[in-house]
């Protein structure tokens, strides 16, 4: 068992305990289809976002400013969505000009932020702190701090939808989650910037354009928050700047809990995934419960310190067993070479 | 060897059921220069750690000055005089010369008030105790790895050494420093202070050691005279085999071929000045030495690491410009640099993951994919080809030993099929074993008509292994050896130092 699968086999056990224990208590009104339906429509708009940030943290960096993208292009959506049903295009191509536009915009973004990390050299963590502010700054001013409201009856299917009863948002989040995986275990991109993660000398010594890698995964998740504010426009049939602004810390703290170091060079897009919907099941169940949402934040807080626990002493154990695998191989055969 | 210091007397010591000590035995006498020898994994460390109370043995006993201990506490080796230097000298770099000398002291008389001018007083008696000058207000930070070595024997004395134990004191010091630490040795050794210096360089043990012991794979070889030993003997108690070199020759064709790579006339400010030189395939051409020679600095260059402020370089008689590794190597150009575990090498990255990364483009499939069989299947072949000693090419790289990550490195840029090899500093930190079987990769690289570029402050190495030298010296290229074999380590020292007559080679 490799390492990255005993991270998933954790995960897993922890989710369905979690399940577990929601189901017993909560017989009647957990293990319902409502509240599955429930359960998969709310986290793909923060979803999205947890996969943006493991992006940018299998790199070493981070980003912070993934709110901000998503309020920006939200409000780009928004824009166009609002304008253009009024000039008599068909709704279809409304649609389409806003979700291209906000994704543009929030490309540009990540744009920005690569430009800034990788010629300017401001650490990932100051420079999207920076361009938080500045993103957000742009999205309240073009809309004057109110809420843009209004969008074609089309649109709303998006955030609301049902398709074979499975709502559409988890659906979106599904195809996306599969694109980075395969980005991550099956393309240059992904394995250039795992390695640039775990260190960019070595990779620039190994001739990885640093660069380049760095700028195109700052674009990347940038295009989650992009994805992710058409869902929630879609879903609330609005749009106001810092929505969703507390989403930040729980993307981090699903990605650290879905195994991904940190400090850059290893992480797992299921088991970013199955903390996503772990911290959900909980979510899910401790409001039923009626707790309040301090409670509910002591228990994501437990939880995270637990599975940090769990992920060293494997870690550790894993370790160790690979150095005695190493001691114990055949010894290099003499004049093999 | 006189009055008896410290005795070590039948150290066994398993970890994880692996016998890193078995029964051995060590005897120092008072004031006595004393080296410990042996590969990576002899034991060498473990044996210090038990000496100096930081391990606990399995078995046996240490008796210090007539005193007997079973168990050595960390506290009780220092209280007996046992001061040991690590490698990476344990100093405090925020902290001034004056601070970090005295600061031992201050502990354990458990003062709670700082008193700056006792912190004074006791680094200047320490440094004039060594016959040393170092200004005390100075961070250690800003000193060199040779100062802070002095300051780090200050320390020492400050708590009534009787033993200085110094693990590998010379592998990041200039040989001047290298003459001054042992001088200040035998200062120490005028006031009744035996060294016990714990190293793998062989020449450094000739120069300094009265007595040698030598330990293999946990088993005590035995104690030698220094005077009785040759370089060779020595190779052969601590790796338990003889390594003969036998002097690398190319085709005289060769020789009349057009050059693979050319460099006329590169220079970059403040680094080097007016290189020029070529190399063939075939060829094995060493450049040598010192730190600041320009020698990695041209290396960088050529490979798109350091852009060169003028100058050309020809590929294939093409003028061609280097400005990434990237375009290096696609011109056929790779480096292996100098310093493995930050350069070279992902640590906690798979030995396949390693090998692949500059190759990743020939793995794509038609989808653009990476092809997971055929990743596979280079890995494997790497592993098999240059005999990368693990269970699996899946297994992260931290897990092997020195000589085998280099290998990992090796396979690397093998896989990229170069025509020019730049090899940095191929075998720094490798057992002698090892050593040979890389230096031997290399000669087979060559002989199948790589063109290498070997770079190395090792003059023996060099020597036994290019058909060409170049010298370096303050940034220009001071001398050509055509011919290693008609030349001794001690001209080639003189050249590169730039100083004629008297100076002791390094060998």
């Amino acid at each position: 068992m490799t390492q990255k699968q005993a991270n998933n086999v954790t995960l897993v056990i922890v989710f369905l305990a979690v399940t577990a224990v929601m189901s017993i208590f909560l017989p009647d009104k957990f293990l319902t289809v409502i509240n599955f339906q429930s359960i998969v429509s709310q986290f793909p708009e923060y979803g999205l976002m947890a996969l943006g940030i493991m992006l940018a943290m299998t790199t070493g960096g981070i980003d912070l400013s993934l709110v901000s993208i998503t309020s920006i292009s939200g409000v780009t959506a928004a824009t166009v969505l609002v304008q253009y049903a009024n000039w008599g295009l068909p709704p279809t191509v409304v649609i389409i000009l806003a979700i291209v536009a906000a994704l543009a915009v929030a490309a540009a973004c990540g744009i920005l932020n690569g430009l800034l990390i990788t010629f300017a050299n401001v650490p990932a963590i100051i420079a999207t702190l920076g361009t938080n502010g500045l993103f957000l700054g742009i999205a309240i001013v073009v809309t004057k701090g109110s809420g843009i409201s209004g969008f074609p009856e089309e649109f709303l299917v998006i955030g609301n939808g049902r398709l074979l009863g499975i709502p559409v948002p988890f659906l979106i989040f599904i195809g996306v989650a599969v694109l980075v995986g395969l980005l991550m275990n099956r393309s240059r991109l992904g394995f250039e910037m795992r390695m640039l993660g775990a260190s960019p000398t070595v990779s620039q010594f190994s001739s990885v354009n640093n660069r380049a890698v760095l700028i195109k995964t700052h674009i990347l998740t940038a295009l989650m928050a992009g994805i992710a504010s058409i869902i929630i426009i879609s879903r609330v049939n609005s749009m106001r700047p810092g929505y969703g602004s507390a989403y930040l810390l729980i993307t981090v703290l699903i990605v650290v809990l879905g195994g991904t170091d940190p400090a850059g060079g290893f992480s797992t897009t299921l088991g970013t995934v199955l903390a996503i919907v772990t911290l959900q099941v909980l979510t899910s169940g401790l409001n039923i419960l009626a707790f309040t949402p301090f409670f509910r934040k002591f228990i994501w807080g437990l939880l995270l310190l637990g599975v940090m626990v769990i992920h060293y002493y494997r870690r550790r154990y894993y370790e160790k067993r690979v150095t005695q695998a190493a001691r114990n191989a055949p010894p290099t055969p003499e004049g093999q070479t | 060897m006189g009055e008896l210091f410290l005795e070590a007397r039948n150290i066994s010591k398993a970890y994880e059921g692996v016998q890193a000590l078995d029964n051995v035995g060590l005897s120092l006498g008072k004031g006595s220069i004393h080296c410990l020898v042996g590969e990576n994994g002899s034991g060498k460390s473990t044996l210090i750690k038990i000496i100096g109370g930081v391990v606990t043995s399995d078995a046996g006993e240490i008796v210090i000055d007539g005193g007997h201990f079973h168990h050595l506490s960390a506290i009780e080796s220092i209280r007996e005089g046992i001061q040991i230097i690590y490698q990476d000298l344990s100093l405090f770099p925020n902290l001034t010369v004056a601070e970090n000398i005295s600061l031992n002291q201050m502990v354990e008389r458990r003062t709670q008030v700082v008193d700056w001018k006792e912190i004074r007083a006791i680094a200047e008696r320490a440094l004039v105790e060594l016959g040393e000058e170092i200004d005390l207000n100075i961070l250690v930070e800003d000193l060199s790895v040779a100062r802070k070595q002095v300051v780090a024997i200050g320390r020492a004395l400050t708590q009534n050494a009787k033993l200085i134990i110094m693990d590998e004191p010379t592998s990041a010091i200039t040989r001047e420093e290298v003459d001054h630490l042992f001088e200040v040795i035998h200062r120490l050794k005028a006031k009744g202070i035996g060294t016990l210096f714990v190293s793998h360089k062989l020449n450094e043990v000739f120069e300094i050691a009265e007595t040698v012991t030598v330990l293999r794979d946990g088993r005590k070889v035995g104690d030698y005279d220094a005077s009785d030993l040759t370089n060779d003997k020595l190779t052969f108690l601590m790796t338990g085999e003889t390594i003969e070199y036998h002097p690398y020759t190319v085709d005289s064709q060769v020789v009349s071929e057009p050059p693979v790579l050319e460099v006329r006339n590169l220079t970059r400010k403040d680094e080097y000045t007016d290189v020029s030189f070529s190399v063939r395939r075939g060829e094995i051409l060493g450049i040598t030495g010192l730190i600041g020679s320009g020698r990695t600095e041209v290396a960088l260059s050529v490979c798109g690491l350091n852009q060169p402020h003028s100058g050309e370089i020809l590929v294939e008689s093409e003028p061609v410009t280097i400005g990434s590794p990237r375009k290096a190597n696609q011109l056929g150009i790779s480096y292996l640099p100098e310093d493995r575990l930050t350069q070279g090498l992902f640590q906690h990255q798979s030995i396949g993951d390693n090998t692949v990364i500059a190759i990743l483009r020939r793995l794509l499939s038609k989808l653009g994919l990476i092809d997971w069989t055929e990743k596979t299947r280079v890995q494997d072949h790497w592993v098999n080809e240059l005999a990368i000693k693990t269970p699996s090419a899946e297994v992260s790289a931290s897990s092997l030993s020195g000589g085998n990550q280099q290998r990992v490195v090796l396979a690397k840029w093998l896989a990229t099929e170069p025509k020019v090899f730049f090899l940095d500093g191929p075998t720094i930190g490798i057992d002698i074993g090892s050593k040979s079987n890389i230096h031997e990769i290399i000669r087979e690289l060559a002989r199948k008509g790589m063109a290498i570029v070997m770079i190395s402050d090792e003059i023996e190495e060099v020597r036994n292994n290019c058909n060409r030298i170049l010298i370096m010296r303050k940034g220009r290229i001071a001398g050509e050896i055509e011919d290693p074999t008609s030349v001794d380590d001690a001209e080639i020292f003189r050249q590169i130092s730039g100083k004629n007559g008297s100076e002791v080679p390094r060998t």
